[in-house]
């Protein structure tokens, strides 16, 4: 089982939120229209979106990184022209959304959102600086591991996949009910991203290597 | 070796929504339809946060293969809208009744993402001026159900589709 089961009591907004009833799982499966997603263009996306660090008058504070990886489908064929759309809080673990309400500084140099298409190799590649921890309200001193959400499009609506992409060694693992609602560890681990020297640019950045491989339907394997 | 869903979470509201999102045909269209409704969580509140997706085929029944799913051309047509909900768990689209595809009657393909949703969940909506006793899918959902998938008419012409994430009036949701 990959995904997380829809009601994970840990994750309190889960409770009144995760579907109940059994899903109907229709005999003959998607059809057409499932099976097909949006197209999306080049000049849809515009050339400086995949580079947050460039978004503001200057540059914003952080550890400065290149975040790269192929789109594969469920055979791991890759992907080209898949939309990625990413997210994230600044290098303080603050969001530039009004309702962030943690008293960690904003910067005034860091949207901190993104997007890209895939190349023909079903390549993605963000620059971006590393996001912070953050803490919220779902237990007494809970922090997020530190993440940058991704949200893919594939070839069918069915493969649609919004996700978050950690970093390697993070010591908020094992308390993070997100996280943990993936119930099996190698599919957790999944989420982590490979530190990489070839990725890292020489005086200017760290890269790191995550590759998002795509099932068939959003929620089953 | 799929990679994990995790949630959308509260703070993608700078991100994901785009301008023109929920117009995949203006308003002033003559054919336009206006498609909306609440997203409501188990206890019946409204769901302020979160991201209503939907994916269709155009009045022919034709499902658009060209770009133009975030930026669309004067008078085109991408099958493709996005909206976050309201303060009220509100959304809505302006687009075109889709044509028949296949065998079933018309439907919307619908998305919803949600902070508390560590997956989405995948629905239909259906119209209600069609007939539905030969469908496909429709057949396979309890008959008690059925109504949850089938958009309701209202007075000034536009269709109300609910979306209950849980509780008595839940939803069907799809799992192919």
């Amino acid at each position: 089982m990959t995904h997380p089961p829809y009601l994970h009591p840990a994750y309190t907004s889960t409770v009144l939120r995760a579907p109940a009833q059994e899903l109907v799982m229709p005999k003959l499966g998607p059809d057409s229209v499932e099976l097909t997603a949006p197209v999306f263009g080049d000049a849809e996306v515009g050339a400086l979106d995949a580079d947050l660090t460039r978004q503001g008058q200057g540059e914003p504070l952080g550890e400065r990184i290149i975040v790269t990886g192929r789109v594969l489908d469920s055979r791991h064929r890759p992907v080209p022209g898949a939309l990625v759309e990413v997210w994230q809080a600044n290098s303080a673990g603050r969001y530039a959304h009004e309702r962030d309400e943690h008293p960690a500084p904003l910067d005034p140099n860091f949207a901190g959102a993104g997007r890209c298409l895939t190349d023909g190799a079903g390549r993605y590649r963000f620059v971006t600086v590393k996001p912070g921890a953050y803490p919220w309200r779902n237990h007494h001193n809970a922090w997020r591991p530190a993440h940058i959400h991704f949200s893919v499009f594939g070839t069918a609506f069915t493969q649609r996949l919004v996700t978050q992409m950690y970093f390697p060694g993070d010591p908020l693992f094992p308390y993070d009910p997100i996280f943990q609602s993936i119930p099996d560890e190698q599919a957790r681990d999944r989420l982590i991203a490979r530190f990489d020297m070839d990725t890292t640019e020489p005086e200017w950045a760290l890269g790191y290597q995550w590759d998002i491989v795509l099932g068939d339907t959003p929620v089953e394997e | 070796m799929t990679t994990p869903s995790q949630t959308v979470g509260p703070f993608f509201g700078h991100a994901l929504p785009y301008e023109g999102g929920p117009e995949i045909v203006a308003g002033a269209r003559r054919d336009a339809i206006r498609v909306h409704g609440r997203v409501y969580d188990g206890a019946g509140a409204p769901v302020p946060d979160a991201l209503v997706e939907i994916w269709q085929a155009d009045e022919t029944g034709t499902i658009p293969r060209g770009p133009g799913g975030l930026r669309r051309a004067v008078g085109g047509f991408s099958g493709f809208g996005r909206c976050p909900t309201g303060a009220d768990g509100s959304y809505w689209f302006s687009t075109v009744k889709p044509g028949p595809v296949g065998a079933g009657a018309p439907y919307l393909a619908v998305l919803v993402f949600a902070r508390g949703l560590l997956k989405p969940v995948f629905t239909r909506l259906y119209f209600p001026e069609d007939a539905h006793d030969e469908d496909p899918l429709l057949a396979e959902v309890p008959v008690a159900r059925r109504d949850t998938l089938i958009a309701e008419r209202e007075a000034d012409g536009s269709y109300r589709f609910d979306i209950h994430l849980q509780g008595e009036r839940e939803t069907v949701f799809l799992g192919f």
